[in-house]
């Protein structure tokens, strides 16, 4: 059984799903692979190497989005009983789902654990936002590939080891593959990112309107804290998708995580279950974010959140 | 143009759904509800054909029930809807789902599909490029901003970093974010004619697919265990009587945020 782990390629490098995926592949042990999509680069081809990838098969679809090209490629790759793995982002889902369509091999989804047991792989994941956990076993033959939740596994390089590096020629695929990227656009968020933040103050719907939802901003500014937010947030546009936490949106797992005027729904606990230390704001004293903070003040976040605000002013 | 928007009905996600004990397949009540995240797919749909004198035909696999969530998305303005609801589907996989949702719009015929990213009941977040890859279609997935420009689909799609402008020629499949647009709420009028609309219930025969390819035999995974997970430690609640921010304070110091 050899594991393919597909590495989605920056300009900062590989993904860090990429990484924390090859890590627990290197330590499952046997044969494993990285499928590199994206511009490469020496830099980014060692960083796959320390983590654990001992070949590198690099696909640079251009300004192709390149889920058709890569699924195409890695069906010739992958062979029956392998592993391949998937990050739950937006492009390695794409290119799941297609390799998933090529193939007829079955995926499963979400998982926050892969265990390799003799011949049968096993999969668990998380339901019922995080409360439940299932485990599947993969039963037919095909490869076998697992879409994994960020977070799931910590990235742990290696004895530095260049791989060895196979360019691989962008395949034809006709209409499936006609879809051009035509600008990229990145958001900046100002202050620490989701991913690294030790400390993330997070906002919901409690705050009820953009303006208010600024002390969220103005409380993770005093704590140099990365601000989060639910779905609901960032449908209502006050803040961009890049900051969203939960099922859609990031997982995080910071030491401390101040939920402000967040009810809990299920779609936003999985994303942030496994911080350290929860801190939650809520009026609704059943609200469900309860039942994961390790302090929950049931109060109104316009009355709590000026007051802690001023008072770590004073400091 | 002719429009497939997939849908799904789902338990009520006020109540939580429960897992068969002996199957560990979801319990669908009779009674289920439209996933609000098709909301956005339907409302897209809508928009395009109503600018191009198209059509909107939802695209549905699992149990009927009594309909309700089709119901509801025909309330929207859809003109009819297929769900493909037969036994032979119980225990589908993510592959089975694509390949008869593939059938089932392939039979019907199409300009455009659109999807959500992902159902709320089961979140495995790759069905839109399934059936893109079995329908030979570009994607254009994870659209938050969508334009037609001629026979031209523009969207923004969403990145871990921001957003790619991305686009291409008609036949194309779109997956919608959340928040993509605005849906419609359903005019009294509206739920009216929804109760007249037709929906066709064909079975998996009807597809020209074979019954022993699909449900939980031809879909190459079995659950094996289902059990709580560890439960977090209790904390602390407190009702704010305008002091809580100072217990707030406490709990940065002892964990040396501040």
């Amino acid at each position: 059984m050899k594991i393919f782990v597909f590495a989605e390629l920056n300009t900062a490098g590989p993904s860090t799903i990429s990484l924390e995926m090859l890590t627990k592949a290197r330590n499952l042990g046997g044969e494993v692979a990285a499928f590199a999509v994206g511009a490469g680069s020496d830099a980014a081809f060692a960083t796959l190497g320390a983590h654990g990838a001992t070949t590198v098969h690099h696909l640079d679809p251009g300004d192709a989005l390149p889920a058709a090209a890569a699924a195409a490629a890695l069906a010739g790759l992958v062979g029956d009983g392998d592993l391949v793995f998937f990050g739950l982002t937006q492009t390695d889902r794409d290119v799941a789902g297609r390799l998933a369509a090529r193939t007829g091999a079955a995926v499963l989804s979400n998982a926050v654990d892969v265990k390799v047991e003799g011949g049968s792989v096993g999969v668990v994941n998380e339901i019922l936002g995080g409360s439940t956990l299932v485990e599947t076993e993969f039963t037919g033959s095909g490869p076998r590939l697992v879409v994994v939740r960020p977070k799931s596994f910590t990235a742990e390089a290696g004895a530095a080891a260049q791989p060895q590096v196979h360019t691989v020629p962008v395949p034809d695929t006709g209409r499936s593959g006609a879809a051009r990227i035509t600008a990229r656009h990145a958001e900046e968020s100002q202050g620490p990112s989701l991913a690294d933040a030790a400390v993330i103050v997070s906002g919901g719907r409690g705050l009820g309107s953009a303006e208010k939802f600024g002390l969220v901003g103005e409380l993770a500014g005093i704590l140099g804290a990365a601000v989060g937010a639910t779905r609901a947030v960032v449908d209502s546009g006050w803040v961009p998708y890049s900051v969203q936490v939960g099922q859609t949106g990031k997982t995080v797992k910071p030491s401390v995580y101040i939920a402000c005027g967040i009810s809990g729904a299920m779609q936003h606990l999985v994303g942030m279950k496994d911080s350290t230390t929860i801190i939650a704001i809520n009026k609704d004293e059943e609200a469900p974010i309860f039942a994961v903070a390790d302090l929950g003040v049931i109060g109104d976040v316009h009355q709590v959140l000026p007051k802690l605000i001023q008072a770590l002013k004073a400091r | 143009m002719k429009i497939a928007v997939c849908v799904k009905q789902i338990p009520d996600p006020a109540t939580p759904y429960t897992l068969d004990p002996a199957t560990h397949f979801v319990v669908r009540p009779a009674e289920q509800v439209l996933d609000d995240t098709d909301r956005y797919g339907i409302e897209l749909g809508l928009q395009l054909a109503e600018a191009t004198s198209g059509s909107v035909t939802l695209v549905s696999m699992g149990p009927a029930g009594n309909l309700q969530g089709i119901r509801q998305a025909l309330a929207m303005g859809a003109d009819k809807a297929v769900v493909v609801s037969d036994p032979a589907l119980r225990g589908s996989g993510a592959a089975v789902t694509a390949r008869v949702l593939a059938a089932a719009i392939a039979r019907e015929g199409f300009d455009l599909v659109v999807t959500g990213t992902e159902s709320t009941d089961g979140y495995s977040g790759v069905m839109p490029q399934m059936l893109a890859e079995l329908l030979d279609l570009p994607a254009l997935t994870f659209a938050r901003k969508v334009s037609l420009e001629g026979t031209t689909i523009r969207v923004e799609r969403q990145t871990a970093a921001g957003y790619d402008e991305v686009e291409s020629a008609l036949p194309v499949l779109i997956s919608v974010t959340s928040g993509a647009v605005e849906p419609r709420y359903p005019t009294f009028k509206g739920i009216m004619q929804a109760k007249q609309k037709p929906v066709d219930q064909p079975t998996v025969a009807d597809l020209g697919l074979d019954a022993a390819a699909v449900g939980a035999a031809g879909s190459g995974q079995s659950i094996t265990a289902v059990r709580p997970a560890p439960e977090r430690a209790g904390g602390v609640k407190i009702k704010d009587e305008g002091e809580a921010h100072l217990e707030i304070i406490k709990v940065l110091e002892r964990t040396k945020v501040i």
